[in-house]
């Protein structure tokens, strides 16, 4: 009992261990030695390691994304030749079709007058057949109404009148 | 024993290396733990940039996603002209989130609760600010202490307080760390020797009730390993916003 209190008190001599003076040169030798190689090592070697790691990957996805937004741009002319071209390509259709259509247009009614004349000169001639044939019939007729009218006063009065007075009669007759 | 929460902190000296001075040095367990935590990190982060893939693998992503926060925190906080100091604050801040984290494996020293090596890395930090700062701005690095809009009549008052935030800085940024790791191992230490004496003084029926402190280590070790975390960040933070103002004086 007595030793172990006696032990106690040397153990209780030596102060808190953080407060133990004749261990800080050795602390301090230590912590300058190894904080010094840390900062020496990190410095010089590992860090620029990391850090070219790290810039390499930054400068390659910024390439990739410069490369996706040229090829973008690139495509993206494409398409709007291919669409100027489409519509140069349309427009040009449109034209040769509209073109094709008044040729045909103009064309059928040349075929048309033509045809047209065609039947009017031929209606024109049998308007004339008609005429001359009427012509031919009305004087056939006066003939005929001469020769009854003399018959006919013939009978009436028993003797033949005269040929130019008949005539005269029918023709005031007729007109 | 093993209850004196704070045997864990008890630098052990492995080989007397010499002196210098009337100093010993030596090596010792907090050494080791620091010469681990530069093997690990620069060994990490030499692995995971070893294949330099384009579209990294596991451990190439997690070496860039540090990377890249810490990047991205210097240049919020300090701009893009503090990126010249990226290797300082990378260093500062997986060294501290490495030794840390060792801490929080158990059996491993935490080197970081002692006041002499956050001191001296918060020394470190105000000292490249105090001399970046007058390299860069020379006098007009004074205007720090000399806030512009500010009545003549209050000037003395406000230029003291600058000059004690200032001083302050270093002592802050140490101890914040420091007392940070300190108190959540002794904390974890505490609860972790309550299961062992409920079991010692209750038998079977204190088993069952280390049930109870053994749930808090759970949460504590979570809670431990956040603030663990946690301070790394708010180291780096602070060495940027305190190079911030070497970089651009005047507020």
């Amino acid at each position: 009992m007595a030793t172990n209190t006696t032990t106690q008190t040397q153990d209780a001599k030596p102060p808190f261990p953080p407060f133990q003076g004749e261990t800080f040169p050795s602390q301090i030798f230590w912590l300058v030695l190894c904080f010094v190689a840390l900062y020496v090592l990190l410095s010089r070697v590992a860090l620029p390691r990391l850090g070219g790691a790290i810039a390499a990957r930054n400068a390659k996805i910024e390439g990739d994304l410069e490369a996706a937004n040229r090829l973008r741009n690139e495509s993206e002319a494409a398409q709007a030749t291919y669409e100027k071209s489409l519509a140069d390509a349309r427009a040009k259709a449109q034209a040769v079709a509209s073109e094709t259509q008044a040729k045909a247009a103009s064309e059928a009614e040349a075929q048309r007058k033509q045809l047209e004349d065609g039947l009017k000169a031929k209606l024109d001639a049998a308007e004339k057949q008609i005429a001359s044939t009427k012509t031919a019939a009305m004087s056939n007729v006066r003939g005929i109404a001469v020769d009854t009218a003399g018959l006919i006063v013939e009978r009436l009065t028993g003797k033949a009148p005269a040929k130019p007075s008949v005539e005269r009669a029918v023709d005031a007759a007729l007109h | 024993m093993a209850a004196d929460p704070i045997a864990q902190f008890q630098i052990k000296k492995i080989v007397t290396l010499g002196h210098i001075g009337p100093y010993e040095i030596a090596l010792t367990n907090s050494s080791l733990f620091m010469i681990g935590a530069v093997v690990v990190i620069v060994g990490f982060i030499l692995l995971a940039s070893s294949s330099r893939s384009l579209v990294p693998g596991r451990l190439q992503s997690v070496a860039e996603i540090t990377y890249e926060f810490v990047a991205g925190t210097v240049r919020s906080t300090a701009g893009t002209e503090g990126m010249k100091f990226f290797p300082l604050v990378f260093s500062l801040f997986t060294f501290v989130l490495v030794l840390n984290m060792f801490g929080m494996i158990p059996g491993f020293f935490t080197v970081t609760s002692h006041i002499v090596i956050t001191g001296v890395l918060a020394l470190l930090v105000i000292f490249t600010v105090i001399i970046y700062g007058l390299y860069k701005n020379g006098f007009k690095f004074f205007k720090l202490f000399w806030p512009s809009g500010v009545p003549m009549f209050v000037m003395p008052m406000i230029v003291l307080i600058e000059i004690l935030s200032f001083l302050s800085r270093p002592l802050s940024l140490s101890v914040r760390l420091f007392a940070n790791m300190l108190a959540g191992h002794i904390t974890i230490k505490v609860f972790a020797s309550f299961i062992g004496l409920l079991a010692t003084s209750l038998g079977v029926a204190g088993w069952a009730l280390g049930i109870l402190p053994f749930g808090m280590l759970v949460a504590l070790t979570a809670l431990d390993l956040l603030v663990a975390f946690l301070q790394a960040y708010v180291f780096a933070v602070l060495t940027c916003l305190y190079l911030n103002d070497a970089i651009h004086p005047g507020h």
